[in-house]
């Protein structure tokens, strides 16, 4: 539910308050601290690392260099930001569209049903997405319960890959992210004025009308967080893509992580993250943008 | 549901005289059926999201080695995962940094929470937009981050330290944001009264303020818990090889493929987040009533 909160933003919160004096300063300094030493100074420092260079050994060597941007946009590299993206923009899709009808019908539910309905979307999310993805692996994996089903009902004659392709990278990522599509939809369509679609059905529209002319327009704030909150995850998100995609389409997640680790080219990896970086801000700024015109 | 109102309302419409037609009866028609249709698509949709987790669960009790084929009820696997040292070590460290986690974030994003409400700080939109950051930051961005702070700048060696400070970053602001929602609905002279009533500002807060806060810090101090005992992406960044946390070994082994004794650990994980989940339903649901 935080999340939900996260998208909206921390509130400026109201109530009575005052001009801080010394002991307040100091009160909050630890926080301050926090955020200066451990998330502004990194964030900088990844964007430093991006320009530097590498010795021999994998070391930094702080000289200015735009290098590693030059080799970023090679053709090998961008591939991987499109697939990425393109992997991110489906799963956001399809979470759209098994998502809404979900999200539509606990809003429509009984009062007392709704929470119930809501935390069985909840249940699943809440347990480790390893062990989500991991539940997976057993049913695809190529000795696991899909393909030993399929062959012994004579569908397949042997065992298929269905495992380490694109189609179960989409799946795990839909698997993962769907609750937080329903649940900002849930949110818009909890909020439905029933006069509205009352008086669109007075007005001789009928259900598919009402729904694409009246229903949807009014769930949009709804369906553009959840449209945030599945995307940006997606594209930067590389457990699942690697434990389901086998490493055979590596995202922009997988790749700088094996700068920072194998690869051992760090500076090209922080110059990957900067652009990642680039890509999270302006998609946060598109729906902060969206937002403030709805 | 509202489709039935529906129905009914046109019912009603209709003992007032509105035209009988035809057409309004398959408009009524048509919107049941997509009710139908939503509802049936939903079930679907619950059926996706629980069949994996249940056959996890049942096929942890398999005797077989593989998934394949039934063979037969047994707990072996389970038997075999508590006398798995490393796993066991892993998750002690989980349940340290978890829990160092959990009172580090608990703190700062309490009293952080109370300080924004009670005093206007200078540039506080600013602020607030960077508490905000670390939540929905994506976690490779803050891992490598964190990784060129901890390694190029502080010299840390990585390993407990390091992993509690990563997993504070993005625990803290959780409880932070949900202590102030709480704070929206305090009465602002609560604080006041307790100070008319000869309370110094510590005690007004610890004694007045913290209580009433206390659903709230609780909530966000649990979400902590679990967020660090979960996270993988920020740990395998922060972390070095003497100090490896539970999702990194079940990440290891999920990699390699199917083993049984990952279906084990997977399920009492399963089983043990259903049982809290649903007990925790229906102890406010009957405390309401």
């Amino acid at each position: 539910m935080s999340l939900i909160a996260a998208v909206s933003g921390v509130h400026d919160s109201g109530g009575y308050r005052r001009p801080p004096n010394l002991v307040a300063w100091l009160v909050l300094m630890p926080l301050l601290a926090w955020l200066f030493l451990f998330v502004i100074v990194p964030t900088v420092m990844l964007v430093v690392v991006s320009f530097a260079e590498r010795d021999a050994l994998g070391r930094i060597v702080y000289d200015f260099t735009l290098q590693n941007y030059i080799r970023a946009f090679d053709w090998l590299w961008l591939k991987v930001f499109l697939t990425s993206i393109w992997y991110a923009l489906l799963t956001t899709l399809i979470c759209m569209f098994v998502g809404y009808p979900v999200a539509y019908t606990i809003g429509r539910a009984p009062l007392h049903w709704r929470g119930l309905l809501l935390m069985l979307v909840m249940v699943p999310f809440w347990t480790s997405f390893l062990i989500r993805t991991y539940a997976w692996i057993t049913i695809l994996s190529k000795d696991g319960l899909l393909n030993s089903l399929l062959v012994s009902a004579g569908i397949f004659s042997h065992s298929a890959e269905i495992l380490y392709t694109p189609f179960a990278i989409v799946l795990g990522l839909v698997y993962n992210f769907l609750p937080f599509m329903i649940l900002p939809i849930y949110t818009s369509v909890e909020k439905l004025d029933n006069a509205l679609i009352e008086a669109a059905y007075d007005l001789g529209a009928g259900p598919v009308r009402a729904f694409s002319q009246v229903i949807i327009p009014l769930t949009r704030p709804g369906i553009a967080a959840g449209a945030m909150l599945v995307f940006v995850p997606s594209i930067a998100m590389f457990a699942i893509t690697t434990l389901m995609g086998g490493g055979t389409n590596p995202t922009i997640g997988e790749v700088i992580f094996k700068q920072f680790t194998s690869g051992r080219n760090q500076p090209f990896g922080a110059a990957l993250g900067t652009i990642l970086l680039l890509i999270f801000v302006l998609a946060l700024w598109i729906t902060r943008k969206y937002r403030e015109e709805d | 549901m509202f489709f039935l109102r529906l129905k009914f309302m046109t019912i009603d419409g209709v003992s007032h005289g509105a035209s009988n037609s035809p057409r309004l009866g398959r408009r009524v028609t048509a919107a049941r059926l997509q009710a139908g249709l939503f509802g049936f698509w939903t079930a679907l949709v619950f059926a996706f999201l629980y069949i994996p987790i249940i056959l996890l669960v049942v096929f942890s009790f398999n005797s077989s080695r593989l998934n394949i084929r039934w063979e037969g009820f047994s707990t072996r696997w389970y038997g075999e995962l508590f006398g798995n040292k490393v796993l066991i070590d892993a998750f002690q460290n989980s349940l340290s940094v978890a829990i160092a986690t959990t009172i580090l974030a608990t703190l700062l994003g309490t009293v952080g929470a109370w300080m924004l409400y009670r005093y206007k700080f200078p540039y506080q939109r600013a602020l607030g937009l960077l508490i905000f950051i670390p939540m929905v930051m994506p976690e490779v961005l803050m891992g490598v981050s964190l990784l060129v702070l901890f390694v190029q700048f502080l010299h840390l060696p990585l390993g407990f330290l390091t992993l509690t400070i990563a997993h504070t970053t993005f625990c803290f602001p959780f409880v932070l944001v949900g202590v102030q929602a709480r704070l929206q609905g305090l009465d602002p002279f609560l604080e006041e009264a307790a100070m008319d009533l000869g309370a110094t500002p510590l005690q007004a807060f610890w004694k007045v303020i913290v209580p009433y806060l206390m659903p709230a810090i609780v909530s966000g101090a649990l979400m902590s818990f679990t967020l660090s005992l979960d996270e993988y992406i920020v740990s395998v960044f922060t972390t070095g090889a003497q100090s490896q946390t539970l999702p990194l070994k079940v990440y290891g082994m999920a990699k390699v493929g199917l083993n049984p004794q990952l279906n084990a650990l997977s399920s009492i994980f399963i089983l043990v987040t259903f049982l809290f989940a649903f007990g925790s339903y229906f102890f406010s649901r009957n405390k309401k009533t």
